[in-house]
């Protein structure tokens, strides 16, 4: 099974053109119009590297969770340009956005948004029904440890757990990349941390281009490269020479 | 405590909230208000039309003194009226020359008959008045002058100023028209012995009494008595007083307005109505109270957020309670008032469509304040039921839980999850199946819903299949003469002949008719025994496999519905007393019962009727099948001939009958049909709305995921046309017991609707359920186009 992991991971990896997953240039949102705008996105100009796990704190309404929409292809941008692999996604329509998402996007959410009439296995099972190249439904959920539950309902699994499907299903595609929104944001400091592991675990083996939007400054410790929100735009963009085990995280 | 002043601004808020909430749901709202609007307006128009149409006919017949009681004579002298106005019981009570004729109308080929009636020799008479609509009356001293029943004149075209040939008793008179006239009586002008009333065909005309019985030698007296009961009187006891009195001078009985055919045949049709008013609204009321309240409990059940929020800013269990019972009242109320007035205003215009087809004068509408209130207080009652108990649920929450998402239900313990856990089934389908599994008995509300309507539309659809059916079998099976011709009083069997040679008849048939009290133990029924030819093809009753039922030597074979009411079956004997003629008084072995649509029948073979009435082979009339090439001639011969009565053109009359029904049941069963679609409309637009407020972060997820909005909307509305399907056949189910009820309870002493359901009746009802479950669909489609991912994944509710 090792093997097999090692063996899709590099499939997911080619492709690569210059190494840069996604890279932005000014990027603007701007929610209504007139005297009640609301500027959540002001001229957003990044580039982030195939592969990295990348931690993004801010305080609310800095930005990031648009941000994280937008080159999710969950939104549209109003301005600038949002580039994934060298094809601009800012321009594509409404049917080539779900295939972009069908095709290359895993999300995580706070509030897991499983489907509660589906169990663990079939949840993620969902997911592979419609991917190119899948991994087993079981074996995307003994990476983040849950081979034990697989034909639990989501009503009989605890918050962490809930996540942990949650993950599975996200990663269970071969996403090139990984977009998790607050994933420990309902969760208690062990749970939390069991759910870090697991995206670690993903992260390392597929090598799919994570992104942690996270209010919890020590998450950071985990993450190759920390991008730093305030006020619709990005503040800093930091290396992580000693990246911390989700292990020897808490809050 | 929030002081006065506070709490006022706090209401405030929270009622422009609750308006908000109401425009936001506004589609929803109008979807429920249908339903509770088809419910009442049903409800009501049925009420009000009814009332309306029995307190018309009650004024109409009231104002215009209608007779309570008919008995005729053949001859007996005028001074025996005071005789008659002794009798304990008797009001009013007028003697009059009544015969039936031949009026000659030259603007037809085919003979009109109809019949002629004397006015009172003095004023308008104490029964039976007339509404004159043009013209009036005849003077006294003038002996030609007539009126003329408004709808035989309207259908020729006859005014004031015309003048018309009529054949009476043999003789010919040439008569003035001077008026034009309603009758009480003649509400329905209709041939004795026929079906049909067809107002080209039979007229009815009032003339100077003197002139008549000049022409029907009945100079000095009268052939019939009408006569008006006093309050309370004892219409039996009066009837046996006047044939003790009237039996002398040939009477053959008097009858009351159970057996007056134009009154028996308003009473049919109004029953026909009470009972479609009485059967099919209060299902409708019961299925819309029945959604309403299912409905508003998963609306508020979903509004749980919301409570949680009022309840955090310190509102009281009973306050969000009160705010959304208020936003559920305000639907209901839209409700009510769109079904109350648009019930109220089909109400009357039914009834005037009704007042134009009975040709009631006027129309005295009638809304009932007690209908009003009975249907306001069980919507309301549903309504406000179903919010309040979902409110109290709702309300009962912590403000915490209330405010979180619930959590994610459990699955694994609903039975029947193992077929859901089929290899083959892919995710989506399995979701589809595991929700109406989790919730059968949401499930099964929507089905039964959507059943409903479906029976609802069978319920009252197959009623043209009915009628089909009926009108096929009387005049394709049983009476497939084309022409009836009767004589004035019986003749030698060589009449008979005379009329079979006459050129353009293909085939005759002589029949035997004489009135006759059927008596079977104390029951006691007014019939005419028909004799017919042992081998009568062209008038015959009919078995329920469509076969003929021959008299056999000696029997008698009775329509099923004569045999009920006399609580006779076959191999019985029946007592009968032949009220023509010497009066026999009979006992006859029934030979079978026959199950007839149309009318009622007691049937034996002619020479057996001739035997008993001690005669010898005399008829009464012929029955004909005749060419239709040649057919005028033949009219013009017929109406020659001496001692014909009465033409008959049966041919005619089935088109007739299927256009009154049309008229009479098509307009009702229109507006049933589409409050029927409406309630379905309701159901289905609902349960649509309400599973995608309910599922909407799960349809938003599955668009994250990257499934497409086909595949998406698959999931939600796959739901429904699942259950469509399954709804339709336990509706067609339904539909079928309910036809079964309503052929049972609309049937009336002229008509019992055969229980036939055309596949094309199936089929129809099906489709327009189908045809609102796809438009209902496509607008939730619409929406779902436009779910807003992000806002669905991110927040709560």
């Amino acid at each position: 099974m090792p093997e097999a992991r090692t063996k899709r991971a590099a499939t997911a990896r080619a492709g690569k053109a210059d190494g840069i997953c996604f890279s932005t240039r000014g990027l603007t949102k701007v929610y209504g119009h007139g005297t009640g705008a609301v500027h959540a996105l002001r001229g957003v100009d990044i580039e982030l590297p195939d592969g990295e796990l990348i931690v993004v704190l801010g305080a609310s309404g800095s930005g990031k969770s648009t941000f994280l929409n937008i080159i999710g292809g969950l939104d549209r941008a109003t301005g600038g340009e949002v580039v994934f692999r060298g094809r601009d996604i800012g321009a594509a329509g409404q049917r080539e956005l779900t295939e972009f998402r069908r095709r290359h996007v895993g999300f995580v959410f706070q509030f897991y948004n499983l489907m509660p009439s589906l169990t663990a296995w079939e949840n993620v099972a969902l997911v592979t029904e419609i991917a190119e190249n899948p991994l087993k439904p079981e074996d995307a959920l003994a990476m983040v440890g849950l081979e034990q539950r697989l034909g639990h309902f989501p009503g009989q699994l605890s918050g962490g757990e809930q996540q942990r499907v949650a993950i599975a299903r996200a990663v269970a595609k071969q996403p090139s990349v990984l977009l998790c929104d607050e994933p420990t944001g309902a969760l208690d400091s062990p749970t939390g941390v069991r759910v870090l592991e697991a995206l670690k675990t993903v992260n390392d083996d597929l090598k799919s281009t994570t992104l942690i939007i996270t209010h919890n400054q020590s998450v950071a410790a985990m993450a190759d490269r920390v991008v730093i929100f305030a006020d619709g735009r990005v503040r800093e963009v930091r290396k992580n020479t000693a990246k911390t085990h989700p292990k020897d995280i808490s809050w | 405590m929030v002081n006065g002043k506070g709490m006022f601004a706090l209401l405030r808020a929270l009622d422009r909230k609750l308006v908000r909430d109401l425009w936001g749901m506004r589609m929803q709202a109008l979807a429920i208000a249908f339903v509770i609007a088809g419910g009442v307006a049903v409800h009501l128009l049925a009420a009000g039309m009814l009332t309306s149409l029995e307190e018309t006919r009650r004024a109409y017949y009231d104002r215009y003194l209608f007779a309570d009681v008919w008995a005729p004579v053949v001859r007996a002298p005028n001074a025996l009226i005071a005789g008659v106005r002794a009798i304990d019981g008797v009001q009013a009570a007028e003697s009059r020359i009544r015969f039936p004729a031949l009026l000659d109308m030259p603007d037809m080929a085919e003979p009109a008959s109809g019949e002629i009636i004397s006015l009172p020799e003095s004023g308008e008479g104490a029964v039976n008045r007339l509404h004159l609509t043009q013209g009036r009356m005849p003077r006294p001293d003038h002996r030609d002058e007539a009126v003329v029943l408004q709808g035989f004149a309207d259908a020729h075209g006859l005014a004031p100023g015309d003048s018309l040939a009529v054949t009476v008793y043999g003789g010919r008179l040439r008569l003035h028209v001077v008026g034009i006239a309603l009758s009480p009586e003649h509400v329905y002008a209709i041939a004795p012995g026929q079906m049909v009333p067809d107002a080209r065909l039979y007229g009815v005309i009032w003339m100077n009494r003197r002139a008549l019985a000049q022409a029907t030698n009945r100079d000095g007296a009268f052939n019939e008595v009408v006569v008006r009961l006093s309050r309370g009187a004892n219409e039996a006891a009066v009837i046996a007083g006047l044939d003790r009195l009237l039996a002398p001078y040939g009477a053959p009985g008097a009858y009351g307005r159970r057996d007056q055919l134009s009154d028996s045949f308003v009473a049919s049709e109004m029953d026909q109505l009470r009972t479609m008013g009485m059967v099919i609204p209060p299902i409708f009321l019961l299925v819309a109270a029945f959604l309403v309240n299912i409905v508003i409990t998963r609306i508020i059940a979903v509004q749980r957020a919301g409570i949680g929020l009022m309840k955090a800013f310190g509102y009281s269990d009973g306050e969000v309670t009160r705010h959304y019972l208020k936003l559920v009242a305000a639907i209901g109320a839209l409700g009510l008032a769109i079904g109350g007035g648009l019930g109220m205003w089909l109400g009357r215009v039914m009834a005037e469509l009704y007042m134009e087809y009975f040709t009631f004068p006027f129309l005295v509408f009638r809304a009932d304040a007690m209908d009003y209130v009975a249907v306001c207080a069980v919507s309301g009652a549903a309504v406000l039921g179903g919010a309040a108990l979902a409110a109290r649920r709702a309300a009962a929450l912590n403000p915490a839980q209330a405010m979180t998402l619930p959590p994610p239900p459990d699955y694994s313990r609903a039975a029947g999850m193992g077929i859901t856990r089929l290899r083959a089934l892919d995710q989506q389908t399995r979701m589809i199946l595991r929700q109406i599994i989790r919730w059968p008995a949401r499930a099964g509300l929507t089905m039964a819903g959507i059943a409903a309507s479906v029976a609802l539309l069978i319920g009252t659809l197959f009623m043209m299949d009915s009628i089909k059916v009926l009108i096929g079998d009387f005049f394709g099976v049983a009476n497939r003469h084309d022409v009836a011709v009767t004589f004035v009083e019986p003749r030698p069997r060589s009449a008979y002949h005379s009329i079979a040679r006459l050129p353009g008849v293909m085939a005759a048939e002589p029949f035997r008719a004489a009135p006759a009290r059927l008596r079977h133990g104390h029951l006691e029924e007014r019939a005419a025994i028909i004799g017919v030819p042992a081998d009568a093809e062209l008038s015959r009753l009919i078995d329920a496999a469509g076969r003929a039922v021959t008299p056999p030597p000696g029997g008698l074979v009775l329509s099923d519905d004569l045999a009920a009411k006399l609580n006779i079956r076959a191999g019985d004997t029946i007592q009968i007393e032949i009220t023509e003629g010497r009066r026999p008084a009979l006992m006859v072995p029934v030979a079978a019962v026959a199950p007839t649509h149309v009318g009622s029948g007691a049937q034996m073979r002619i020479e057996d009727l001739n035997r008993l009435l001690r005669e010898g082979p005399v008829v009464s009339g012929v029955n004909l099948r005749v060419d239709r090439d040649a057919v005028d001639a033949l009219y013009a011969r017929l109406t020659a001939a001496p001692g014909v009565a009465g033409v008959s053109l049966q041919a005619l009359a089935a088109d007739t009958l299927a256009g009154m029904m049309d008229e009479n049941l098509g307009a009702a069963l229109g507006i049933y049909s589409l409050f029927g679609a409406l309630i379905a409309l309701g159901v289905v637009y609902n349960s649509i709305r309400i599973s995608y407020a309910e599922r909407q972060r799960e349809l938003a997820s599955l668009r994250v995921l990257g499934f497409s909005r086909g595949a998406v909307s698959y999931i939600l509305l796959g739901e429904v046309a699942f259950l469509t399907l399954l709804a339709l056949p336990l509706g067609m189910a339904g539909g079928t017991g309910l036809a079964w009820y309503m052929a049972g309870a609309m049937s009336s002493d002229m008509f019992r609707l055969p229980f036939v359901i055309e596949p094309s009746t199936y089929g129809f009802a099906c489709a327009v359920v189908l045809a609102v479950t796809v438009g209902s669909s496509l607008l939730v489609r619409r929406q779902l186009d436009r779910l807003d991912m992000v806002s669905a994944l991110k927040t709560g509710e």
